[in-house]
């Protein structure tokens, strides 16, 4: 891992399921980018994502996890008990995809964490791309991109309430009444 | 504006960038311009027959020059990531096809594939196989969807039914095997959701002996066309950097000279097994990328051929994977075994359970780099999904193809980003 020893802000650096995820603090998140585009060459955003950890670990996860190579008797989270996932640092977590379309092709996740409330610096400056994703995810999970040149909804009307892809957004439906019930 | 003017005959591509400042998907009307008072607001879409379903676009027009552009979308919005959160992973299949209507099977796949990266289940053989084919049957056709109704647009109405003839033969071999011909559901995690039907390879195999044909009366219908060239040559220019910036894929990048395709770089599925070659056309303009399509479907076609020569000998052989944590159990032992029985029920109603972690899967669709995000707590449902849809990323790039281009190319141009409104607002 002595690769990103140098990357500004570094949290930690984690491999699992044949990725790097790379975390950063949120204020030296557009320096950590800059320094991924020029001196690592991942000049290509595929992807950016923030996902809401809301809720998350309040529901114990039990029983049948499926593995490759079934239930291992060493790991709990295979046999059946109730197991708690770990739990998060913040509230929500924006991950960039990042691909190096050069000589050496290779992918790695960026990653910050941020709370409600908290903004984002944007990195439009540094990958063009990241507008509409950024406005995207504004739209859907209401983070706020700081220095965006344009950060208006981009998917619902402008006028909607809320962010639907929030865990505590109401998924609406209507309730349906079973006979004998009042 | 810039004081080159439109030149009518191949245009070389630009030095430097052309990304506007500072949004870099919209085209500002310089003041100067906007002084004169001529400028003209005009709401193009979103339901209009020439948007590839209900993209709007605002258009400042000069004349017929177009001085300012931006794309607004979103009329399609439906929540599918939403959705699938409240759905088990077994039941959230069914939503990733349903985005891009026309690579529908792509979608599907890099769903499951992300699921089965974070499982890390092993895929049988015949599955990866008969996946790989699928895909590629339906880059043909989703290429073919590009050119029947991009020419069509452009006035070129009999491409249409060339187009949609062999589309439907593919059609045919699709609901030959699934039982749909669209949104198909053939791909389950672990493999197939069924055996591969008798009688598909023959199928398969005329339609492979026809397919190199039919893309020859395409090509002597358009590639050597006179009001073709005119109306795709030197338009809607994107330099190779420009593409990479503003995250452009597939067919656009390729046609912006560089040589990137996922199956290649990062091979997934059976694509390190398979001999195929990357086209690469380095103009940038709309016709390199009608060059593109065309040269991707002759190697999509060799790609089957070579799937079925390993298909046809793997009668017999398991197309799913046997995990009964993950797998519903074969039918038949439902009546005789109790195990099963519970198996089946528990996938069934419960859902299966993923491991918690996060992954990014991508693929190269025919739009180009379809990715999927999928996070998990441990549990049966989904904590979230996003999809990278290549269309949503091409669209951004309209305001740098439109520079210095004329409202009548405006239709040229978009079709020829090939996107599909369903995966752009999902």
């Amino acid at each position: 891992m002595s690769e990103w020893d140098a990357l500004p802000g570094l949290v930690e650096a984690s491999e699992r399921h044949h990725e790097t995820t790379l975390v950063v603090t949120l204020e030296s998140l557009v320096d950590a980018a800059t320094y991924l585009r020029d001196e690592s060459d991942f000049n290509f955003l595929s992807d950016l994502t923030a996902v809401d950890y809301l809720g998350w670990g309040e529901r114990a996860v039990s029983g049948y996890i499926g593995t490759a190579t079934g239930r291992d008797l060493n790991n709990p989270m295979t046999q059946g008990y109730q197991a708690v996932p770990l739990p998060k640092p913040k509230r929500f977590a924006v991950n960039y995809h990042l691909l190096s379309i050069s000589e050496r092709p290779r992918r790695v996740r960026l990653q910050t964490w941020v709370d409600e409330g908290e903004a984002v610096p944007t990195v439009v400056r540094v990958w063009p791309t990241a507008d509409w994703h950024e406005r995207e995810q504004f739209d859907l999970m209401g983070i706020v991109f700081d220095g965006h040149p344009n950060l208006v909804r981009i998917l619902l009307d402008d006028d909607w309430d809320g962010h639907p892809l929030r865990k505590d957004y109401p998924i609406g439906g209507e309730p349906v009444r079973f006979s004998g019930q009042e | 504006m810039t004081a080159t003017a439109p030149t009518r005959s191949r245009a070389p591509i630009y030095e430097g960038t052309r990304i506007p400042y500072p949004i870099p998907t919209v085209l500002t009307t310089p003041p100067s311009v906007l002084a004169t008072g001529d400028v003209m607001t005009v709401n193009f879409g979103p339901n209009h027959p020439s948007t590839h379903g209900v993209l709007r676009l605002v258009v400042d027009l000069y004349g017929e020059d177009v001085t300012g552009l931006a794309a607004v979308v979103g009329y399609l919005h439906t929540g599918f990531e939403k959705n699938m959160e409240q759905k088990t992973w077994w039941k959230a299949i069914p939503y990733a096809p349903r985005m891009d209507y026309v690579s529908y099977q792509a979608n599907e796949y890099v769903f499951v594939g992300a699921v089965e990266k974070l499982l890390e289940i092993d895929v049988p053989p015949k599955a990866v196989w008969m996946r790989t084919l699928l895909l590629e049957l339906n880059r043909i056709h989703s290429h073919l969807v590009w050119l029947g109704t991009s020419a069509l647009e452009l006035g070129a109405i009999s491409m249409f039914w060339y187009a949609f003839r062999e589309r439907e033969t593919i059609l045919d071999l699709f609901e030959l095997v699934a039982g749909y011909r669209m949104h198909t559901r053939y791909f389950q995690v672990g493999g197939l959701a069924d055996d591969v039907p008798r009688g598909f390879y023959p199928e398969a195999r005329s339609f492979c002996d026809g397919m190199p044909k039919a893309i020859d009366e395409y090509e002597t219908l358009l590639t050597r066309n006179k009001i073709w060239l005119e109306r795709t040559e030197g338009l809607g220019l994107l330099s190779a950097d420009d593409a990479i910036a503003l995250g452009q894929s597939g067919p656009v990048l390729r046609a912006s000279g560089v040589d990137w395709d996922t199956r290649k770089v990062e091979p997934y599925l059976a694509y390190h097994q398979v001999d195929f070659s990357v086209p690469v056309f380095p103009e940038g303009d709309v016709y390199a990328r009608y060059r593109v399509h065309m040269a991707e479907m002759r190697e999509s076609v060799r790609i089957v051929e070579q799937c079925l020569e390993r298909l046809e000998r793997m009668e017999g052989e398991p197309w799913i994977a046997d995990d009964r944590k993950v797998v519903l159990p074969p039918r038949h032992e439902l009546h005789t075994s109790m195990e099963s029985l519970i198996h089946h029920f528990k996938i069934v109603t419960e859902g299966f359970r993923v491991p918690e972690g996060e992954v990014y899967f991508a693929i190269e669709s025919p739009r180009g780099e379809l990715g999927c995000y999928v996070c998990s707590d441990g549990g049966p449902k989904p904590w979230r999904v996003k999809f990278r849809a290549p269309s949503f990323v091409a669209l951004q790039a309209t305001a740098t193809c439109m520079t210095d281009a004329l409202i009548a190319d405006m239709i040229a141009v978009v079709g020829s980003l090939d996107t599909v409104m369903g995966e752009v607002d999902r």
